[in-house]
């Protein structure tokens, strides 16, 4: 199979540094063991990842067949054993079928409605090497973290935008971006938004407990990939290494007191049947144990980055990203779907008919250029982006272009208590 | 004869359609109240707007009922809280309590919804319960201040019609308060259904809003619901479903 060239070589590192992180990149034995939980990471006790690794590391997309396939879209309930058929590269004639059955539940289920939001990264600082990822800390970007009154001034534009639901986000360093900071900015975002996410890096029980307090009420962690070889040989170095905290992710939250968890792989990868039904046997599993909870699943696939422009999310085209979407739609009707400004604008405009419910829009991945990009002026210093997007449409634009859709885009549907 | 009306909180109203506003443009909405006849509509306060792009409440004709709901409730002290919520941003004072602690069946949690109606009723809210069929439980409600109740007919937006007719019917029965079908109604046959059952009214939302013409099939359930109320009064179940009365009484032999 292809592979992406991830390595990137700058000469602005070090000798040391550089001479770390080649030893990093082609020595194992030089990394630390990323199933081992730091000393500062809660552990809980949950079998939901015994169950997830069961079902993936046990599941042969190859072995279904076509009559696999028409079982599963002709079943009432979508068992997993249908899911994973609906998955399997035997699918793939069958994807208009597929689109129709998950037109058919999204619309039972939220009907014509689709949710915008947008995110605003506030720190793109890293302490973690992970060799797909722009923000990586080897990589050299522009690095920015938003002071608090410079939080405020990017949110206030955003909200004044029309907005309703904001995503913060910021790179994965507790010591830059720690989380009394974080919960700062929530407590800004309450003045401004009526439902606040957060995409930082996983934390503790207590934390998610401080940061709700805060306003924050719904966790969103990709775990990149559920291939554990690959995640190995992916995130080389930083607390981010760890797996298994990593993938507990959710429920701490839960455990928190968090409204809502999103999940998701970067698809690309790894092998991207195995990691779109770990994904969602991740959700599967978690509401069955936390039935009160929200859930949601992006479905982003990987993308250039600075420095690096010939990243591709490789076997993962717009027909099996469409495939993915539908599975997940059939097998789990009542879950938020989630299409970001990786896609663009066609298929976004199509997937929403059909399976997503929630798109980004007035998007940028950099650090506080949301003034320049709203108002057309200059803006000092920015940081650079975590990665490129593909659908730069404003929130007006998506507004509009959602209603000419026949949808009704719905910016609030939430309300704190 | 006196006109056929129902009350609630001491409103009589006339139609026995009660119009969902979920789930679609909310342009519609005006065409749906006046093609349904309806004089109550549901709203969920968590997408009640205090701005000014896309307010909801902007788009309900001034006639008509609001009747918030709970939607996004856990339990019962949040249900209270967004039904003080919806008073205050003039939402009026009946409610609609809905409490979920089921993400994937939205299903109704009794026991929560039974707290908050009291805590509700106590503060002159026109209180409404969504709840899940159980006899047990619609007396409680009763008891504790409720205006009707809410049975569902089967899981919320699976327009499967009515799967707990039964249980349906035993609260009709037995619960001296207008018993109002809700969720799961997906055709107007099913609306009608229930009607003829003895609802005294209907609530629905997926099966019109995923309708590919809203006006039209909110229409469509308002003739419904009309003709079952009809059949309700002429007494067609006694015929049906309890037996047969002889034009000639079996017992007719006996002696005085």
């Amino acid at each position: 199979m292809k592979e992406n060239q991830y390595i990137i070589n700058s000469d602005l590192l070090s000798k040391e540094e550089l001479d770390k992180k080649h030893k990093l990149e082609t020595d194992p034995s030089y990394r630390s063991d990323f199933m081992e939980y730091h000393d500062d990471m809660d552990r809980i006790d949950s079998n939901v990842m015994e169950q997830v690794i069961g079902h993936m590391d046990s599941y042969d997309p190859d072995s279904y067949t076509a009559a696999d396939v028409k079982r599963a879209l002709a079943s009432e309930v979508c068992s997993i054993d249908d899911f994973k058929a609906l998955l399997s590269p035997a699918a793939a004639p069958f994807l208009e079928q597929m689109a129709a059955k998950a037109k058919y539940e999204t619309s039972k289920h939220f009907g014509n409605t689709v949710y915008i939001f947008t995110p605003l990264y506030i720190a793109n600082y890293c302490e973690n090497y992970c060799v797909y990822c722009g923000f990586n800390c080897y990589n050299q970007i522009r690095r920015k973290q938003l002071k608090y009154e410079e939080i405020e001034k990017e949110m206030k534009i955003i909200a004044d935008s029309g907005i309703e639901e904001i995503l913060i986000l910021t790179g994965e360093s507790k010591s830059k971006s720690p989380v009394d900071y974080i919960g700062e900015a929530c407590k800004i975002a309450r003045k401004y938004f009526k439902n606040i996410g957060l995409e930082i890096y996983p934390v503790n029980i207590d934390d998610y407990k401080y940061l709700h307090e805060c306003g924050a009420d719904y966790i969103t962690v990709f775990q990149e990939t559920y291939d554990r070889k690959k995640y190995e040989s992916y995130h080389l170095m930083g607390p981010k290494r760890v797996w298994p905290y990593r993938f507990e992710t959710q429920e701490r939250a839960l455990m928190g007191g968090m409204r809502g968890v999103g999940f998701s792989a970067l698809l690309g990868l790894s092998n991207f049947r195995k990691d779109a039904l770990a994904s969602a046997l991740h959700v599967y599993y978690l509401q069955r144990k936390y039935p009160h909870a929200e859930f949601s699943l992006s479905c982003p696939r990987l993308r250039p980055i600075v420095n690096n422009e010939k990243i591709d999310p490789l076997d993962v085209h717009e027909k099996e990203l469409c495939q993915i979407i539908c599975a997940y739609r059939i097998f789990m009707p009542f879950v938020g779907i989630t299409v970001s400004s990786r896609e663009v604008k066609s298929f976004r405009d199509g997937i929403v008919k059909i399976a997503a419910t929630k798109v980004s829009a007035g998007v940028s991945t950099g650090i506080g250029d949301h003034e320049s990009k709203y108002s057309g002026t200059d803006c000092e210093e920015v940081g650079d982006e975590q990665f490129e997007i593909a659908d730069n449409r404003s929130f007006d634009a998506m507004y509009s272009d959602m209603s000419n859709n026949g949808l009704q885009p719905v910016l609030n549907d939430y309300v704190y208590v | 004869m006196s006109k056929d009306t129902f009350c609630l909180g001491g409103k009589e109203f006339t139609s026995r359609f009660i119009l969902g506003s979920g789930k679609y443009s909310l342009d519609l909405i005006k065409a749906a109240v006046e093609n349904a006849g309806a004089e109550i509509i549901t709203l969920a306060v968590r997408r009640t707007n205090t701005k000014d792009t896309e307010n909801i409440l902007d788009y309900i004709p001034d006639n008509v009922t609001l009747l918030p709901n709970t939607s996004g409730a856990r339990d019962a002290k949040e249900a209270v809280r967004i039904a003080r919520m919806s008073r205050e941003l003039g939402c009026g004072n009946f409610v609609k309590i809905e409490i979920m602690r089921d993400s994937k069946y939205l299903l109704p949690d009794n026991e929560e919804t039974i707290k908050a109606t009291e805590i509700l009723a106590n503060e002159g809210f026109v209180v409404l319960p969504y709840m899940y069929p159980d006899l047990y439980a619609a007396r409680a409600l009763q008891e504790a201040g409720a205006q009707a109740v809410m049975p569902l007919a089967s899981p919320i937006g699976s327009n499967k019609g009515l799967a707990t007719k039964e249980f349906i019917q035993i609260l009709i029965d037995e619960i001296d308060l207008p018993i109002i079908v809700d969720a799961g109604i997906g055709k107007p046959s099913q609306a009608c259904e229930a009607m003829e059952m003895g609802a005294a009214a209907i609530m629905c939302n997926t099966a019109i809003a995923t309708a590919r013409d809203i006006p039209s099939m909110a229409g469509a359930f308002k003739d419904a619901i009309e003709a079952g109320r009809k059949a309700h009064l002429a007494g067609l179940g006694r015929v049906l479903e309890r037996g047969a009365s002889a034009s000639d009484p079996l017992t007719g032999f006996l002696r005085d």
